[in-house]
C-alpha cells in the first residue's frame, strides 16, 4: 500500500494507492453527489452524478470507478459539472413515473433529495409516462417499476451480500428492467430469501415494504457496513 | 391609482390544493391583501382574466382545450407567471392518465360506468375537450418561477409571495423546492 498525492480543488492532499477517486474526495470532507455508489457494495460507474473534471483530459471521469493517481488534478465543481448533474436528475425523472407526491418514498427519497440539492426546480424534458407494471406478489415487499431509476443497488446487493441473485436486468437502454429469476413474479421466485436487503438499499420507492402507504417507507443502510465489517475485518460491532 | 401589486391565480388540471394551501398562509393573508389586488382567481368571483397582471401563480397541468387557453392568455397579460404546484411544474398525478389514449380513459372512467359521457376529444360547446396528453405548464408557456410541491405549503408559498412582492426573483431555497 503506498500512498500517492494529487490535488482535489486545488488542495493537494495524499491517498492510498488503492483507493478510489471518490473516496479520495470525500475523505476530503468535499461533497459530491451520487446516486448507484453505495459504502459495501461494488460500484459500476451507472448513474454519472460523480463525474469530475480532470487537467489535461475534457472527458469527465466517474470518480466512483476511477483510481486515483500520482499527481492527478481534479475539480468536483464546475458550471458543466453542475449543469450535466442537473441534466441527469432531470433525464431521470422524465424517464418513468416518478410522481413524489402519491410514492412511499416521500420525504425519504435520494432522488427527490439529490434533485432538490442540486436546485431542480422543474424538468426540461418531455415526460414519457410508460405504462409499467408493480408487483406485489411477493408476501412481504412491493417492486414498482414506475419508481426504479435502474441504479441496481438491489442487483448488487443481492448478488453480493446475500449471495441470492435473486434480481438481473432485462432489456436494453429505456426498456431495462429489473427482474426476479428468469422474469418471473417476485413472490414465486424460488432464489429470494426474502431478507429485504434490497429494500433497505433501494434509493427511491421502487422496492417498498407492502402495506406501505405515501411517505411511510423509511430505509436504512446501516447493516450493510455492519456485515462488511464483520466479513472483512472480523469486527462484529452491532450499533 | 394604487401602486399595489396586481396578483391573480388560476386553476387548470389539479385538485385545487395548492389553493387551500395558498388560503393557509392565514394572518400573512392580511398582509397580502394590504400589499396587493387580487384580479383574478378561483376564490374570487371574476370571469375574465385581465389585463396588466403582475403576478399569475397559475396551479394545475394542462389537460384539456380550455386550459391551453387560458395559459396563453396569462402569459400575454402578465409580466410573472408562477407554475404553482406539482401539477403545473411536474404534470404530478394529472399526467398520469398520458398512459392512456384519450378514447380509452373516456371508456375506463364514463362510458363503462352509469350516466352519459362526455366526448372528450370533439368540441361539444359545453364540454372542453381534452388533450391527448397532459402537459406541465413550461411546455405550454414560458414560465418564469416555479414553486413545487404537492401541495407547496404556506411557507414555500410565502418565501415565493414575499420575493416577487419585493419585485425580486424567486429563489427558494433547497428544502423549499423538493417535489412532492
Amino acid at each position: 500500500m503506498s500512498v500517492i498525492t494529487l490535488t482535489i480543488n486545488e488542495q493537494l492532499v495524499s491517498a492510498q494507492s488503492e483507493q478510489t477517486l471518490l473516496e479520495a474526495i470525500r475523505e476530503q470532507g468535499v461533497e459530491i453527489p451520487t446516486l448507484c455508489h453505495l459504502e459495501g457494495l461494488s460500484d459500476k460507474g451507472g448513474c454519472r452524478l460523480c463525474m469530475v473534471e480532470a487537467v489535461g483530459t475534457n472527458r469527465l471521469m466517474p470518480a466512483c470507478v476511477t483510481k486515483v493517481q500520482e499527481g492527478m488534478n481534479v475539480r468536483t465543481e464546475s458550471e458543466r459539472l453542475v449543469e450535466y448533474r442537473k441534466m441527469i436528475i432531470e433525464l431521470l425523472l422524465s424517464e418513468r413515473n416518478h410522481i413524489c407526491a402519491v410514492c412511499v418514498m416521500n420525504g425519504h427519497c435520494e432522488l427527490q433529495s439529490l434533485a432538490a440539492n442540486l436546485g431542480v426546480n422543474h424538468v426540461r424534458y418531455e415526460y414519457v409516462v410508460p405504462d409499467l407494471p408493480m408487483d406485489a406478489s411477493h408476501e412481504r415487499f412491493v417492486q414498482d417499476q414506475n419508481r426504479c431509476i435502474l441504479c441496481v443497488r438491489c442487483v448488487r446487493v443481492c448478488h453480493e451480500v446475500e449471495g441470492a441473485h435473486n434480481w438481473d436486468v432485462m432489456g436494453r437502454g429505456v426498456n431495462s428492467m429489473v427482474i426476479a429469476d428468469l422474469y418471473q413474479p417476485w413472490g414465486s421466485s424460488r432464489s429470494c430469501t426474502g431478507c429485504g436487503k434490497c429494500v433497505q438499499v433501494c434509493p427511491t420507492g421502487a422496492l417498498s415494504k407492502k402495506g406501505s402507504t405515501v411517505a411511510e417507507m423509511v430505509k436504512h443502510h446501516d447493516f450493510l457496513g455492519w456485515i462488511m465489517n464483520g466479513r472483512e475485518k472480523n469486527i462484529w460491532e452491532y450499533r | 391609482m394604487t401602486n399595489k401589486i396586481r396578483l391573480g391565480t388560476a386553476w387548470l388540471g389539479g385538485c385545487s390544493g395548492c389553493h387551500m394551501s395558498f388560503l393557509d398562509l392565514d394572518e400573512r393573508l392580511l398582509e397580502l391583501a394590504a400589499a396587493a389586488d387580487l384580479v383574478y382567481s378561483p376564490i374570487a368571483d371574476l370571469k375574465e382574466f385581465p389585463e396588466g397582471v403582475d403576478v399569475a401563480l397559475v396551479e394545475g397541468a394542462v389537460a384539456n382545450i380550455d386550459h391551453v387557453e387560458l395559459a396563453k392568455k396569462i402569459r400575454e397579460r402578465s409580466k410573472i407567471v408562477v407554475s404553482f404546484g406539482d401539477c403545473a411544474v411536474t404534470g404530478n398525478v394529472t399526467i398520469l392518465r398520458n398512459r392512456f389514449g384519450v378514447d380509452d380513459l373516456l371508456t375506463m372512467v364514463y362510458r363503462e360506468g352509469p350516466g352519459k359521457a362526455p366526448l372528450g376529444h370533439e368540441a361539444d360547446g359545453i364540454i372542453p375537450y381534452l388533450l391527448p396528453k397532459v402537459l406541465p405548464l413550461h411546455q405550454v408557456i414560458s414560465v418564469d418561477a416555479y414553486v413545487p410541491g404537492c401541495p407547496p405549503s404556506a411557507d414555500r408559498i410565502w418565501a415565493a409571495v414575499t420575493a416577487l412582492l419585493r419585485g425580486e426573483k424567486v429563489s427558494l431555497e433547497e428544502e423549499l423546492i423538493t417535489f412532492g
